[in-house]
């Protein structure tokens, strides 16, 4: 059983991924999920708005020499970032490419749960805020973007911005709960009795 | 104050409460395939837990699985490796694995319900999205992630918080042509790709309670296409008629009882909801999508919306999609030439979609340019339609009839869309590159029109067709 890892504070050079909706056929395409681990999945995120058909590089914003970065990274994005399939690859795939957290308008509600069980802070931040965070990096990226979660505030080059996190998530990032089967294991007796008491566990016996 | 049917199964599946404030909710069923499972089953190896309710979870093989020919091991060493996983993990696990060689083998989202597995007033999980399908019997169906996969399997639960609930109510009756595939492409239109997002979307008023289960499962599949997690339909009568007799559902002397809970957890009628939507049935053209997500659709008679058309903040996807799509803005949709046309999915992989489709093709032949695709959703339903007739139907007017899968609505087998096809598909999602080509472009529509489309070699309205043989009885009888 994995040990509990507190994450109070994510910070990395930033990198802006522009754009509504989007989908996580888009964060990793399907063709590389044909694989029984996620082993690898980092050099495919973003693959096909990354590279063409002969897989040269189209000149996407992860493939910017301003933006090549050792160490955590930290996403920037607009609203319901991760709609669509509920593949887990796509937050696999960022967090495989280095991406530690994500700061933006608004997710999608599967995309989220999926970055919480893998300790990745999906955190929000007003149309304003993001908009004028995202300028801020664009103009200089080469500076750290901090992400407290237990202030709840976004850092970057000396101007904090304000962000959200639903209280449940927040708890399970701050106590170190994010990686549910723990808890989830600790009612082994509740979920028996919970079951017991369904009248289709019992097969409608009366 | 009433409950909805949200609240009740809630409430019944609640453990108990987490300092967090999400929920430990036990999962009545839980439905595994071999994309989403292969690295929970290792995770739980690398933890050393165990399977919790082996009698709970079943697993069955759809995305990865050529429908063409069914020789092992498959032309794609990663499919086939895939296929050994599950099969491995099936039989280590004791997990129920509804392989080919059992008859029972579909699309995971097919497979519940024709099973009677999925019933009222469960919860259901598994690792897709589309799992939204099973709320069509009135079940809290949630789409999960593999981690989440690795929860279900070791507790037979969920750490999940609680949506709001949406009442929407598509009064009046529909056209003769318009299908529940309209319907939905309809609501999420109207309510946006993200106006479902922390919402479970209770589906109800006229148009829902005459539709068919397998109408209802068509609607809820593409909830999440919404934004929205969960659909459901509160279960009735009609619900009771499709379980009684499947191979899962209640015996015969038990299926009153069964009958009389599933009735009490619908919808009080004083239930309260976190807001109501009323869209009118009789508003609902045939629906085509434009752009490159689910909610860039238009009627069939309407033409490609302008970029002022949109909110300010949606114009970048509308430009996005001009691009993507070739579409200029004020051009009609009707007309656009197609390459490919797909019939099935989880979306409209069923009997009634296949035989709604059936009645189009039987009014001519696949336009020579085009290349069509049948696929069941299930060997069921393969073994059911061809029972009737319909691949005859469907190979004499050219279109190919494969064997059940996912097949092109992810294309994680070999059937994909080449360089910059246009598809005309019944399946959910026309995102960029979803159908196997990075470039390959998708306008999603009903079984019939799809048909009608591959008639032509170009979108049409299925009415027209429909009007011009009117003998046929395929006509919309709601």
């Amino acid at each position: 059983m994995s040990t509990l890892i507190r994450i109070t504070r994510v910070a990395g050079r930033p990198i802006p991924l522009r754009g509504n909706d989007i989908d996580t056929d888009q964060v990793i395409p399907a063709r590389f999920m044909k694989a029984v681990t996620f082993d690898g999945l980092g050099q495919y995120a973003f693959y096909d708005v990354r590279f063409d058909a002969q897989g040269h590089a189209k000149g996407h914003v992860m493939d910017e020499p301003r933006y090549q970065a050792k160490g955590p990274r930290v996403a920037v994005v607009n609203k319901n970032f991760g709609c669509g399939s509920s593949r887990e690859h796509a937050p696999q795939a960022l967090l495989r490419w280095g991406i530690k957290a994500i700061v933006g308008e608004s997710f999608a509600d599967i995309f989220f749960g999926n970055c919480v069980a893998l300790g990745i802070p999906c955190v929000g931040a007003s149309e304003s805020d993001v908009a004028a965070l995202m300028a801020a990096v664009e103009e200089d990226p080469a500076h750290e973007l901090s992400i407290d979660i237990e202030a709840l505030g976004a850092t970057y080059c000396g101007r904090t911005y304000p962000i959200t996190l639903p209280a449940g998530a927040r708890m399970q990032l701050l106590e170190g709960s994010w990686d549910a089967t723990r808890i989830l294991l600790q009612a082994e007796e509740q979920v028996r009795a919970t079951a017991s008491r369904l009248p289709y566990v019992r097969r409608f016996a009366r | 104050m009433g409950k909805s049917l949200l609240d009740k199964v809630w409430d019944a599946h609640t453990v108990r409460e987490l300092p967090s404030g999400q929920t430990q909710l036990f999962i009545g069923l839980h439905l595994v395939h071999e994309v989403t499972s292969p690295q929970a089953f290792q995770m739980m190896r690398e933890q050393g837990l165990k399977l919790a309710f082996p009698e709970r979870t079943f697993a069955t093989v759809d995305h990865i699985i050529p429908t063409d020919t069914r020789q092992r091991p498959y032309s794609d060493a990663q499919a086939e490796g895939m296929m050994s996983a599950i099969e491995r993990n099936c039989r280590e696990l004791g997990i129920r694995f509804f392989d080919v060689s059992t008859g029972r083998q579909g699309i995971v989202h097919v497979l519940g319900p024709e099973l009677g597995l999925t019933q009222p007033g469960i919860t259901v999980a598994c690792g897709d999205s589309h799992t939204s399908t099973h709320g069509a019997l009135g079940a809290v169906a949630f789409g999960i992630g593999t981690s989440q996969v690795r929860d279900v399997l070791a507790s037979q639960c969920l750490a999940i918080a609680r949506p709001k609930v949406r009442r929407i109510a598509v009064d009046g009756a529909l056209g003769a042509g318009v299908y529940a595939k309209d319907v939905i492409l309809h609501i999420i239109r109207r309510l946006g790709v993200k106006g479902g997002v922390g919402y479970a979307y209770e589906y109800g008023g006229a148009v829902l309670e005459r539709m068919t289960m397998e109408e209802r499962m068509t609607v809820c599949n593409m909830s999440i296409e919404g934004g929205a997690r969960l659909g459901y339909v509160n279960p009735d009568a009609t619900t009771f008629d499709y379980l009684r007799g499947r191979e899962f559902a209640p015996a015969a002397e038990d299926f009153d009882a069964a009958a009389a809970w599933w009735r009490s957890m619908a919808s009080d009628a004083d239930a309260s909801y976190h807001d109501v939507v009323r869209l009118d049935g009789a508003q609902i053209a045939p629906t085509v999508t434009w752009g490159i997500n689910p909610g860039q659709a238009i009627g069939v008679d309407e033409a490609v919306p302008p970029p002022e058309a949109f909110p300010a903040d949606e114009r970048a996807v509308a430009e996005d999609a001009y691009a993507y799509m070739d579409l200029k803005p004020r051009t009609p949709i009707r007309g656009t030439r197609i390459d490919v046309a797909f019939i099935g999915s989880c979306t409209n992989g069923r009997l009634s979609d296949l035989r709604e489709a059936a009645g189009v093709a039987r009014l001519g032949h696949v336009a020579p340019h085009v290349k069509a695709l049948v696929v069941p959703g299930s060997q069921a339903v393969a073994r059911a339609a061809e029972a009737e007739g319909l691949h005859e139907v469907f190979k004499k007017a050219g279109f190919e009839w494969r064997l059940p899968g996912c097949s092109m609505c992810l294309a994680m087998n070999p059937d994909k869309l080449v360089g910059r096809q246009i598809c005309a598909s019944s399946s959910n999602r026309n995102f960029k590159g979803r159908q196997g080509s990075p470039s390959g472009r998708t306008l999603l529509m009903s079984p019939a029109m799809v048909a009608a489309a591959a008639l032509e070699g170009a979108v049409v309205d299925v009415r027209d067709m429909l009007h011009e043989h009117p003998s046929d009885d395929h006509g919309d009888k709601r």
